[in-house]
């Protein structure tokens, strides 16, 4: 297996590049899983404004609930680990939210081992923590969870590769085109600079638009910590919306 | 900030057709940029009834199945697709009840087994199968949308299924036959049960092997 240091080498080589929409390109070598599961083809423009793709898939109150925003209460005990919550807003990129529109979660323990039998990684499993959450923006686009701080595990990219701390999302819009699946990381996480999938982004300002905020304000007293995560979904020059009739 | 062009033809809510255009005025947001899917997502977005789109029972219920492959042709086994289609009269609004909670456990509970929501997901199986049991869609969108997620895929991917019968639309007749011939299902007589369609992805290969993936600029 490579090592670190021919890995950095690699990601020193494409950084700083600005991509379309700051999204890494689908083949970037350093991340050795991309380079067979990345498309030789160009891709084909679709430009049809009756095409469904423009049309999104709805959920409802009967498919998400309130709790299942919060990941600590599903087990009848307490998960181990720092208690966070994290809020953010999902808009498009005029800045208009997206309503009552799903969000998933997923992510690993505080140890840094996810719920899963293929997840060799020797750290504990949390009895009291599944780690998946659901949640339905509100009518402003907000959403909200309650969950714990993930904690950095190793993987099998290179010898002595980690990943820094992160949590999964996946999100709908106004379009199915608008879809996104991103992972959220920490401020300041030491990890950063050695990790092929997060430097897969290669615009450094890209790259900030990944990592959450820590914010003191929506931190809640003897509680959690707050962090700001607001998610603006990419899409085709042209949508529908629904008008406001009011 | 930004000008209204056609009103959709189909429209079925009070919707509008907006068209960006640049104007000077106005920033408009940078996105979110794409991480992929990772492997560990099987105990997250997979659903209870997620690849069973046609309401129980229905008559006219198809499935379209396949595999996901790789460059080197190995069917990956940690690949989750998301469908998407307009319901057989034609509608494109979709429905909400494709997860269904239990308020009292917090268990998903999958579709009712009356509605069409015009959502379904499925994830790869071990050997890389995947399989999906829906209904027809409507003839002015003859196809099933498909998203595509995987380890190692960094931006999903857009594809659609059209089925043997399906016309051929815009997107079809501006591809070569060859590449056309990706995005067709073809009838399977040796599956179990019922009207059965094979569908492969593959994400890498020559012109007459890869997918035909979709840019919607």
């Amino acid at each position: 297996m490579v090592t670190q240091q021919e890995i950095d080498k690699e990601i020193a080589e494409l950084a700083g590049r600005v991509t379309p929409g700051g999204h890494p390109p689908r083949l970037y070598p350093p991340y050795r899983s991309s380079i067979l599961r990345s498309p030789r083809q160009p891709l084909t423009l679709v430009t049809d404004p009756d095409a469904i793709e423009l049309w999104t898939p709805v959920f409802g109150t009967g498919d998400v609930t309130e709790l299942d925003a919060d990941l600590t209460v599903r087990h009848s005990g307490e998960p181990i680990g720092e208690r966070i919550t994290v809020t953010g807003r999902v808009t498009d990129r005029d800045g208009r939210p997206v309503r009552n529109q799903l969000v998933e979660i997923w992510q690993a323990n505080a140890a840094g081992r996810y719920v899963h039998r293929r997840e060799q990684h020797p750290a504990p499993l949390d009895p009291n923590f599944t780690g998946a959450g659901r949640a339905l923006t509100d009518a402003n686009g907000d959403y909200r969870f309650t969950t714990i701080k993930p904690g950095p595990y190793p993987w099998g990219n290179h010898v002595n590769a980690w990943r820094p701390a992160h949590i999964h999302f996946s999100l709908f819009g106004t379009a199915f085109t608008q879809r996104l699946v991103t992972q959220m990381y920490f401020p300041g996480d030491p990890l950063f600079a050695y990790d092929p999938i997060f430097q897969a982004v290669t615009d450094p300002a890209a790259q900030q638009r990944l990592i959450a905020v820590y914010d003191h304000d929506r931190s809640v007293p003897e509680f959690s910590l707050g962090f700001r995560f607001d998610i603006v979904l990419d899409g085709p020059s042209a949508t529908y919306f629904e008008e406001d009739h009011q | 900030m930004s000008e209204l062009a056609s009103e959709p033809s189909s429209a079925a809510l009070s919707r509008t057709w907006i068209e960006h255009r640049p104007t000077g005025q106005g920033v408009r947001l940078e996105p979110t940029p794409s991480q992929t899917v990772g492997p560990f997502f099987g105990y997250a977005l997979p659903f209870p009834g997620g690849p069973d789109l046609a309401p129980a029972g229905h008559p006219d219920t198809v499935t379209v199945h396949g595999y996901v492959y790789d460059g080197a042709g190995n069917p990956l086994p940690d690949a989750i697709l998301d469908f998407w289609q307009a319901a057989p009269d034609g509608s494109r609004t979709g429905t909400p009840g494709s997860l269904r909670v239990d308020a009292s456990n917090g268990e998903l509970l999958g579709r009712d087994g009356v509605r069409f929501t015009g959502f379904g997901r499925v994830a790869t199986t071990g050997d890389g199968h995947w399989a999906l049991h829906t209904l027809p869609p409507a003839a002015d969108a003859p196809y099933i949308a498909v998203g595509v997620f995987a380890r190692g895929l960094l931006h999903h991917l857009y594809t659609r299924i059209y089925l043997p019968d399906a016309p051929d639309d815009a997107l079809l007749s501006g591809l070569t036959p060859e590449r056309r011939s990706t995005l067709r299902a073809r009838e399977d007589a040796t599956a179990a049960a019922g009207r059965a369609y094979r569908f492969d992805i593959r994400i890498q290969g020559d012109e007459s092997e890869e997918t035909v993936f979709l840019d919607f600029a």
